[in-house]
């Protein structure tokens, strides 16, 4: 039971990096994208095609994590000048031509078998197996801790803003000179990079990749976490991740798996979806409110001293 | 058979798709017009629109031999999943994007996505997740006309679509409700101003719109079976089909209905591109009409005001 839980932990690290990949895109810019799934693929079989060819795990995360952006710029260049509903469904159709790809490239990816026996991480020479779980566990928290403070520092530096007047005001974001479709773009690579790191992380813990991870469910899923949350908090991310994983993982956990079918837990995603947007559309920790406090005390002392 | 025939066949069964996907396309196109967001619940309603069809024929039928009581099952059978698709709709719109209506305009997209994975997963708790065989009205063995091969299921498809599209254009332009409709979708709040009462304009344009689904639904139950998830790709590409014709343009999407299918078709036939890639067309055929003319065919270049 003890391991379930650790378990629990793992996925809700490789969720959490997802989420905070959509949380910039979504929660930040405010641009519904529904391609987490391609992405998280991307970075998957790069990490196991790399590393199966003898690459080190760690030089396989900027790899994937520069696929994943080129990727998002690929697909965000001719649609994130569109409006938001249109994205959803390009962006929901670019993952499937993703999946489609992988499904049929045999030479590259395996097709629909997959690729298995994917070689163990090393860190200063010791083996980081997921059979360990504990170590992995760390090694996903610090790395988890570490990509949380630069996109809390991101958010909270001139481009943070600019995204944040995009999402509140696209026209009034313009007028105001900000560059709204670079930022829309950077702001899409950034979070497919993250994204593509959950990637790298997802093929390590499992040793094997295929297709069929990659299906529509993991964009709801990870949508789902985002909403739960709270869109527009790093933190309110991180524990909808868990909460979202807990749910997923509850019947296992006390034993009810074949009582419980598997689709009540897709049927409760939805309701949350729904349930949240009516009647807490912030999510349960709600927008992080920019303090700005600081800034005003010293533009009025500022002022004072003028005075 | 000759190449002119070959083609001929190909153009009937790029029809035969592009009037199914054109029917479901009318349901995005209609509720896009209006509230100006994309139902993404419109592919499951034509699932769930399918089992309902599925069910109430075969509860008629019975185990009478094939003839031509099946034949008046199924279409008893079309009428009552329309109408409890038109239902399903209506409350759908009432429960999950009402009291959205004044919000984000990412909300009403998000519970659209939560209402599409509830009634997927609904149906897969409920009906299981194997497919079920939708046994055609008719003994549907191809019939030749001079040197061309079409099956009776390719007649009844473009016969039932080209009947549906006729009488919603004859509702839409003609009567006073599809004034009221087009006066809504045009400018809501001067509409209401005018005495038309909206919300019920609203209710009415889901009700049509799954009604149409499930009409679609049903027809392409028979060709590929029913089950829980066949609504979402179905549905995707019927989007597409609503956006290459101008999304909100009715027209439109029937043209882009009919125009996907017969890319589709003959892409794989005469492109060769594998069959593997087939799903992939409609999401490149999407990219491309949103960078050469997001508009669509039909629709109309509108300036985004402050």
């Amino acid at each position: 039971m003890f391991n379930f839980f650790i378990l629990i932990l793992i996925y809700t690290c490789i969720y959490a990096f997802m989420s905070l990949g959509q949380n910039l895109i979504t929660g930040y810019t405010g641009m519904l994208s529904l391609c987490a799934a391609g992405f998280f693929a991307i970075g998957s079989y790069a990490t196991a095609i790399l590393t199966k060819l003898g690459w080190s795990f760690w030089a396989t995360l900027p790899v994937a994590a520069i696929l994943s952006a080129i990727m998002g710029i690929i697909i965000g260049l001719p649609t994130l000048r569109l409006k938001g509903d249109y994205l959803a469904i390009a962006t929901l159709g670019f993952a499937e031509i993703v999946r489609n790809v992988i499904n049929n490239w045999d030479s590259l990816t395996n097709g629909p078998m997959g690729i298995q026996k994917i070689p163990q991480i090393m860190v200063f020479g010791m083996n980081v197996s997921p059979y360990k779980k504990y170590g992995f566990l760390l090694l996903e928290v610090v790395m988890l801790l570490i990509c949380w403070f630069l996109l809390e520092r991101l958010a909270s530096s001139r481009m943070g803003r600019a995204l944040e007047a995009i999402r509140e005001d696209e026209i009034a974001a313009n007028s105001m000179g900000i560059n709204v479709t670079k930022y829309k773009v950077v702001s899409f690579a950034l979070g497919a990079a993250v994204t593509g790191i959950a990637g790298c992380l997802q093929a390590e813990y499992t040793l094997s990749v295929s297709p069929g991870s990659f299906v529509f469910m993991v964009s709801i899923m990870v949508l789902c976490t985002v909403v739960l949350g709270g869109m527009g908090n790093f933190v309110a991310v991180i524990l909808g991740a868990f909460i979202i994983q807990f749910i997923s993982y509850f019947p296992q956990l006390v034993g009810l798996s074949n009582i419980i079918p598997a689709q009540a837990k897709q049927i409760i995603f939805g309701l949350i979806l729904v349930i949240m947007m009516i009647y807490r559309p912030q999510g349960i920790l709600g927008r992080k409110e920019r303090n700005n406090k600081k800034a005003e005390k010293a533009w009025l002392e500022k002022k004072e001293a003028k005075a | 058979m000759g190449s002119a025939s070959l083609l001929f066949q190909h153009l009937m069964n790029g029809l035969t798709l592009g009037g199914i996907y054109a029917l479901i396309a009318l349901g995005y196109t209609m509720v896009y017009g209006i509230l100006k967001f994309i139902n993404f619940a419109h592919g499951d309603i034509l699932m769930v629109g399918a089992y309902i069809g599925l069910f109430t024929f075969d509860a008629l039928r019975g185990s009478t031999p094939i003839g031509i009581w099946w034949l008046v099952s199924f279409f008893i059978a079309m009428v009552v999943s329309m109408m409890g698709c038109a239902v399903l709709g209506m409350a759908i719109e009432k429960i999950a994007y009402k009291p959205l209506r004044k919000g984000s305009r990412l909300a009403p997209l998000l519970s659209a996505i939560g209402v599409s994975f509830i009634l997927s997963n609904g149906a897969a708790w409920m009906f299981g997740t194997h497919s079920r065989k939708f046994n055609y009205p008719f003994d549907n063995s191809p019939i030749s006309i001079g040197g061309v091969v079409i099956t009776p299921h390719q007649i009844m498809v473009l016969v039932v679509a080209i009947v549906m599209m006729v009488a919603l254009k004859i509702f839409v332009d003609k009567t006073k409700m599809g004034k009221a409709m087009r006066a809504t979708s045009l400018d809501s709040e001067t509409a209401k101003l005018m005495g038309v009462n909206a919300d019920m304009i609203i209710s009415l344009t889901f009700g049509i719109g799954s009604a149409l689904a499930a009409c679609g639904g049903m027809l392409i139950a028979l060709d590929y079976k029913v089950y829980a998830t066949m609504g979402t790709m179905v549905g995707l590409k019927a989007f597409v089909a609503a956006v290459v014709g101008g999304i909100g343009n009715i027209t439109g999407a029937m043209l882009g209905g009919f125009l996907l299918g017969l890319l589709e078709t003959f892409g794989v036939a005469i492109l060769g591109i594998p069959q593997g890639f087939k799903d992939a067309i409609a999401f490149a055929v999407l990219i491309l009409i949103l960078l050469l003319k997001p508009e669509g065919l039909l629709g109309k270049a509108e300036k985004e005001k402050v």
